[in-house]
């Protein structure tokens, strides 16, 4: 098994590696095997059309989840220029799974808040799988209320499992943290626009993501509970995740025909991981559309606006 | 276990579900601490705070309000809201099933109640979570009824008092749920820069969506002792950290230590600190004497013989 590919994912994995040896072989002899190689390529673009075609909510979940997939820094370092990050809650300490910092949209300079997952089993130890405890959540709006005060657009990024479910998290009051940004977000005097990257999970992810606008890669998920958690619940057994995941309605698909969704983000085939940079170029041309937008309201009608789509979530028809 | 026990098991268990059986139905029920057989009447008299033992023990939102508010002039808000089934969700069984399920062992169409009507006098906007009704968890309609009801509170320029109760979000309306954690949070805030007061009180227990969100942002956090308040639940954090947690762990005198609420106040004495409080804070004059917590001393039955 190819651990680059899903398991859903094993056939064009499998093709994948006939094109790479065929390759070697074409390098070492005098054959020419690139009509061949064409061909396959060919057919592997194909089977990856037809699987990605027909996912299911689960295998959306895995993809959202995918160890290459592109994180926060990623889509930084691939759309924004001059970014400088800042740290810390000025009271505790500094949170590595909840980043933010200053850079530039082009021109315009950007607030950007996001959760940060580790790449190496070092990294991912540092980053804290991209759970963030509270001082994580105090830095966020800590920086959010200064993006109000430089007239600055607040990005977040979305991308974690959930809020850090630990003792020390507890003790220095993880929901009173997050409470406290859902308040503060809800009338913040600049826009905040919001994309989920990959897994958006529960009051975590919605802790920074409170905004005018909701933005959603074509693979990403954002839900109440993890399909596992769901699933150990409702159905006593975490094996039922894919049913927890379809009863959800989990993916960018669902939830943008649900009416949560302002853009869902098309992914180049294979999802962002096959290729980062285009990934970010769609990202780039929504997020800069999406505050172009947002930037002609003036305070009042944008804390209206917010104010009546977060009323409207769930109203009785 | 004695001798005879282990000899004749099997008369063992019979003699201890004969003994549970020896408890008549509806009129006796033990205190979860101190394992005190309570006279229901008597404990309902004493607002399910055991007698005994002092152990703050669950209360109905309905019999909260009613023993909250003066009997005079109270209105109940939205009771006509009914949740809706937006994502024909299915689990194990229908969430169609649940919700009826529910409705009808409550009588609630839903986990929460609003009402207003006055405290001593006081003209206030409370809410009540039904932890009987799916774990007090918070959907569509819990979400906008506390809306709304913030909303009124603040249009009265009155005080919104929450009694909160609940296992957290409802996972069977899915991200509709997670999104009334913003949508009453963003009501709050309005009360908040308008200087209406909201207190919040924390009653066993408030955990997940409801402790993040409407239930930790009072201008004061109150707590009945001894109740069980957190984020995550202690089973989610003992998986995920591997330790055995530290005593009285997210217990409401571990949240005072911690800074995370501003007092905690027996049962008895929680509707005159409300009033207290809050007639400070909006600068009222002192209230007329509170009719006292706990009425004369009656005379109730013995407990039945184990």
């Amino acid at each position: 098994m190819n651990p680059n590919y899903l398991d859903f994912e094993q056939p064009i994995a499998e093709l994948q590696d006939k094109i790479e040896e065929l390759r070697l072989v074409g390098n070492d002899s005098e054959i020419n095997l690139s009509d061949e190689i064409g061909r396959l390529e060919d057919k592997s673009r194909k089977l990856t059309e037809q699987i990605f075609r027909e996912l299911t909510p689960w295998q959306v979940s895995q993809l959202s989840r995918h160890p290459q997939r592109p994180y926060t820094l990623d889509y930084i370092e691939n759309i924004f220029t001059e970014f400088d990050e800042l740290h810390g809650d000025r009271a505790f300490a500094d949170d590595y799974a909840l980043i933010g910092g200053i850079a530039r949209l082009d021109d315009k300079p950007v607030m950007i808040i996001g959760h940060q997952k580790g790449r190496t089993v070092k990294d991912k130890v540092k980053r804290n799988f991209g759970m963030p405890r509270p001082e994580g959540y105090r830095k966020a709006i800590r920086l959010m209320e200064m993006a109000e005060r430089f007239n600055m657009p607040v990005l977040t990024f979305i991308d974690t499992p959930g809020a850090y479910p630990g003792i020390d998290a507890e003790e220095r009051g993880q929901s009173e943290a997050i409470a406290y940004n859902l308040a503060v977000m809800s009338r913040l005097k600049t826009p905040i626009i919001s994309t989920v990257i990959g897994e958006g999970g529960s009051g975590g992810a919605l802790a920074i993501g409170v905004c005018d606008e909701l933005l959603m890669m074509q693979y990403s998920t954002y839900s109440v509970i993890s399909p596992e958690g769901c699933a150990s619940i409702l159905w006593k057994s975490a094996e039922r995740a894919s049913d927890a995941a379809q009863a959800m309605g989990i993916t960018a698909a669902q939830l943008q025909e649900l009416g949560f969704v302002d853009s869902l983000i098309k992914e180049p085939l294979g999802g962002a991981h096959r290729r980062p940079q285009s990934a970010a170029e769609s990202l780039k041309e929504s997020l800069t559309a999406s505050v172009d937008k947002l930037q002609q309201l003036d305070h009042s009608e944008l804390l209206d606006r917010r104010y009546q789509r977060l009323m409207s979530f769930g109203a009785p028809a | 276990m004695s001798w005879l026990d282990k000899i004749v098991p099997s008369m063992g268990r019979t003699r201890q579900a004969d003994r549970r059986q020896s408890i008549p139905n509806g009129l006796w029920t033990k205190c979860p601490k101190c394992e005190a057989v309570l006279y229901l009447p008597e404990l309902k008299h004493h607002q399910n705070v055991c007698p005994k033992c002092d152990h703050h023990l669950r209360m109905g939102a309905r019999a909260r309000l009613d023993w909250f508010f003066d009997e005079e002039g109270r209105a109940e808000l939205l009771e006509d809201l009914k949740p809706v089934d937006r994502l024909k969700f299915k689990d194990s069984k229908r969430y169609k099933d649940r919700l009826a399920a529910a409705q009808k062992s409550t009588g609630e169409n839903d986990a929460l109640i609003a009402m207003h009507g006055t405290l001593n006098g006081l003209d206030v906007v409370a809410v009540a979570f039904e932890f009987s009704f799916m774990g007090g968890s918070m959907g569509s309609v819990v979400g906008e009824k506390f809306a709304r009801a913030a909303e009124l509170a603040l249009e009265k320029r009155i005080p919104l008092i929450c009694f909160a109760a609940s296992g957290g979000a409802r996972m069977q309306e899915a991200l509709f749920s997670l999104m009334q954690m913003a949508k009453t949070s963003a009501a709050l805030e309005r009360m908040k820069n308008a200087g209406v007061p909201y207190i919040s009180v924390l009653t066993d227990p408030v955990f997940g969506g409801v402790s993040a969100s409407l239930a930790m942002l009072g201008d004061l956090n109150i707590a009945e002792p001894n109740a069980l308040i957190g984020f995550a639940g202690p089973r989610v954090i003992e998986q995920t950290v591997r330790e055995k947690l530290p005593e009285g762990f997210q217990r409401s005198e571990f949240l005072l230590e911690h800074g995370t609420v501003d007092m905690i106040v027996h049962r008895n004495e929680l509707r005159e600190t409300l009033g207290r409080v809050l007639r400070k804070m909006q600068h009222k004059s002192v209230a007329p004497a509170i009719q006292p917590a706990e009425p004369a001393v009656q005379d109730w039955p013995d407990a039945p013989d184990e």
